[in-house]
């Protein structure tokens, strides 16, 4: 990505509170229009990353900058984006209008502009006719179009937006998402998402970048993520993933456990001990003995079986672990606990990562 | 018969019903008899206040042909505004400052701020003596301060004082108001001294106003502190009428009193007034 289509970028950035490092030597390239999420467990740094492009908190080392600007020690009314709060932060004594229009005010637009803006904001967020209520009588989901429509009106370069869903039920929450994402579509606006949702950050995302105890750990696709994770934590954090103790022969062969060769790519050096990762759902399962198209098979013993409706989620015991297989397949060959079992993949579905 | 209010389920019947409504009535005899036999005994035609001897207006005569007491009043208002402007500000910054700010010296400044409100008042107005005999010096080179007249020293000492109190409300105020709210502001463009005025200052105005009652009301009823300073011929009210005690209590001191409380009744009604106006007005719009 060159950076004349760069919305933010992050070079060496460094935040320390005191003795603890916050975020540690973060680089992140957002592109223009890009929906960009920030993934991790709570604590991880991706909140104070949000907050540093805001301007809400200075970088300890490193540069951030906004669309080729060096933003430097700029406060935060001096940036162009907006932010969407956590817990919204909207203003009680002013009416949702009152709310809409502050940052307009602050920028000195003119009256009869102003008006005409936050019309087309209200609107965007589907809040028209409560234009005169107070933060106080609306309810959760409605606070969060609110306080949406306060920071789109100022059609910013790059919408911050720091858990918004977090405080809205489930129902609400996956609602949200994808008007998030139609929105997002729908002004052009780069949005900058933090999450410790994988869902969320799966469904609404073009790019996702995973972070752990400060550091990005991996940046891509929801699919190259998913498909691809090149970290334990990262296979471990997003979905469900069986690991297998592996190590690595040579730079396109690992040894498991007891023996068995497969034929990967990885990066990692000969002798390194790693873990192949391989996700519920691209585990097959047979009957021992039956023949499969699958290059690598596993015996194994059904250990118990769960029916989730749509799926079955199999325990199956193999030599030294046991493995979660999830089959689709929920009427026919359907095994049960105790039966002998195949357990087959193909390693295009397969990673390789740090043990 | 009741609206709004939620009924309990469990009202009191028989007895206890009785007990209670004696319990209110009790509490009210005990918070306004004094105040009505104040008023009744203003129009008291006598020497001394236990002695009812007629209706007469003649003690509210003697209260408007007593400059001296006229004065008194005048100087206690003037000390009062002076007093709880200044320290409302003083107090509201320094709440603003320990709430938002984190700065070197900040808990040692935090545990000094709330002394005046712990240590005793004749202790504050022994201090208060000493620290106008060794400074008033230096306090006649500010412009415009004449520390001679005494007016200037009862305005230092009352807001010495009340500055405690304003901040100790306006920043358990602060304390609940969220901070990412000001974060907000700043976010949505505005700078620091916008960020005060339209966002900060409408929440901690109810705060500042309960401060600036309690300053109004310190500074009124203030008699230990202000008998230290005040110099001759500017004595205020509380003063005065405590000086005049002494002599004798005439009903002239209830017509006094009367007087007072009538003004200050007043102003609550004219509060409530203008409350309920800006309500109605907000609730127009």
């Amino acid at each position: 990505m060159n950076d004349s289509s760069s919305a933010v970028e992050l070079k060496n950035v460094v935040k320390k509170f005191d003795e603890v490092t916050a975020v540690d030597d973060l680089d992140l390239t957002i592109g223009d229009g890009e929906f960009f999420s920030l993934l991790g467990p709570s604590g991880c740094g991706k909140t104070t990353t949000l907050r540093m492009i805001a301007g809400l908190e200075l970088p300890t080392a490193g540069s951030v900058s906004i669309h080729g600007e060096e933003m430097g020690l700029k406060p935060p009314n001096k940036r162009p984006v907006n932010t969407v709060f956590q817990n919204y932060a909207l203003f009680p004594h002013m009416t949702v209008a009152g709310n809409v229009e502050f940052g307009l005010q602050m920028q000195k637009v003119p009256k009869e502009k102003r008006s005409e803006l936050i019309d087309w904001a209200i609107s965007l967020v589907e809040m028209d006719g409560l234009s005169h209520r107070k933060p106080t009588q609306l309810s959760g989901g409605q606070q969060q179009r609110v306080a949406l429509a306060r920071a789109l009106v100022n059609r910013p370069e790059v919408l911050l937006l720091d858990e918004p869903l977090g405080a809205l039920d489930l129902k609400l929450r996956q609602q949200m998402q994808i008007e998030l994402k139609n929105l997002q579509r729908e002004v052009g606006i780069t949005f900058v998402y933090v999450t410790h949702d994988q869902e969320e950050a799966v469904t609404m995302s073009d790019r996702i970048g995973v972070m752990h105890e400060g550091k990005l750990l991996q940046i891509g696709t929801p699919e190259d993520i998913y498909e691809r994770p090149t970290t334990r934590f990262v296979a471990d954090f997003i979905g469900r993933s069986n690991f297998l103790d592996a190590t690595v022969a040579s730079e396109n062969e690992v040894v498991l456990s007891n023996g068995d060769r497969l034929q990967l790519q990885s990066d990692h050096e000969t002798g390194e001990s790693v873990a192949i990762t391989v996700r519920p759902e691209r585990l097959k399962i047979h009957k021992k003995g039956e023949s499969s198209t699958d290059q690598h098979q596993l015996d194994g013993i059904v250990e118990t079986v769960g029916y989730l409706g749509n799926a079955i989620v199999y325990s199956v015991s193999i030599d030294w672990m046991h493995l979660e297989v999830r089959s689709s397949e929920t009427s026919n060959s359907r095994y049960s606990t105790g039966d002998e079992v195949t357990v087959s993949f193909d390693p295009r579905y397969v990673s390789v990562v740090s043990g | 018969m009741n609206k709004g209010a939620a009924l309990s389920t469990a009202e009191p019947k028989g007895a206890s019903r009785w007990a209670l409504r004696m319990h209110s009535l009790l509490i009210y005899v005990f918070f306004y008899a004094p105040i009505v036999v104040l008023v009744v005994y203003s129009f008291n035609d006598a020497q001394l206040v236990g002695d009812w001897r007629g209706f007469s207006l003649g003690w509210y005569e003697a209260f408007l042909d007593n400059d001296n007491i006229q004065e008194s009043i005048w100087i206690s208002v003037k000390v009062c505004v002076a007093s709880t402007v200044i320290s409302v500000v003083l107090g509201t910054m320094a709440a603003l400052s320990l709430e938002r700010f984190r700065w070197w010296g900040q808990k040692a400044f935090d545990a000094v701020l709330y002394l005046p409100i712990i240590i005793p008042d004749v202790t504050m107005a022994v201090m208060m003596l000493a620290f106008f005999n060794e400074t008033s010096q230096l306090l006649n080179l500010i412009p415009g301060v004449d520390l001679s007249s005494g007016l200037e020293k009862l305005v230092f000492a009352h807001v010495a004082f009340n500055i405690s109190f304003v901040s100790v409300v306006v920043r358990a105020r602060l304390a609940n108001l969220d901070a990412t709210m000001e974060e907000a502001a700043s976010d949505l463009y505005a700078n620091r001294w916008q960020t005060f005025r339209r966002v900060t200052l409408p929440q901690i105005m109810p705060g500042i106003i309960g401060g600036a009652l309690l300053a109004i009301t310190l500074s009124l009823d203030d008699v230990v502190v202000s008998s230290f300073v005040a110099s001759v011929g500017g004595t205020p009210i509380s003063v005065y009428v405590f000086g005049l005690a002494r002599k004798g209590v005439t009903p002239l001191i209830n017509a006094v009193s009367v007087v007072m409380l009538s003004a200050s009744m007043l102003l609550i009604l004219a509060s409530l007034g203008f409350q309920r106006a800006t309500q109605f007005a907000r609730e127009e719009k």
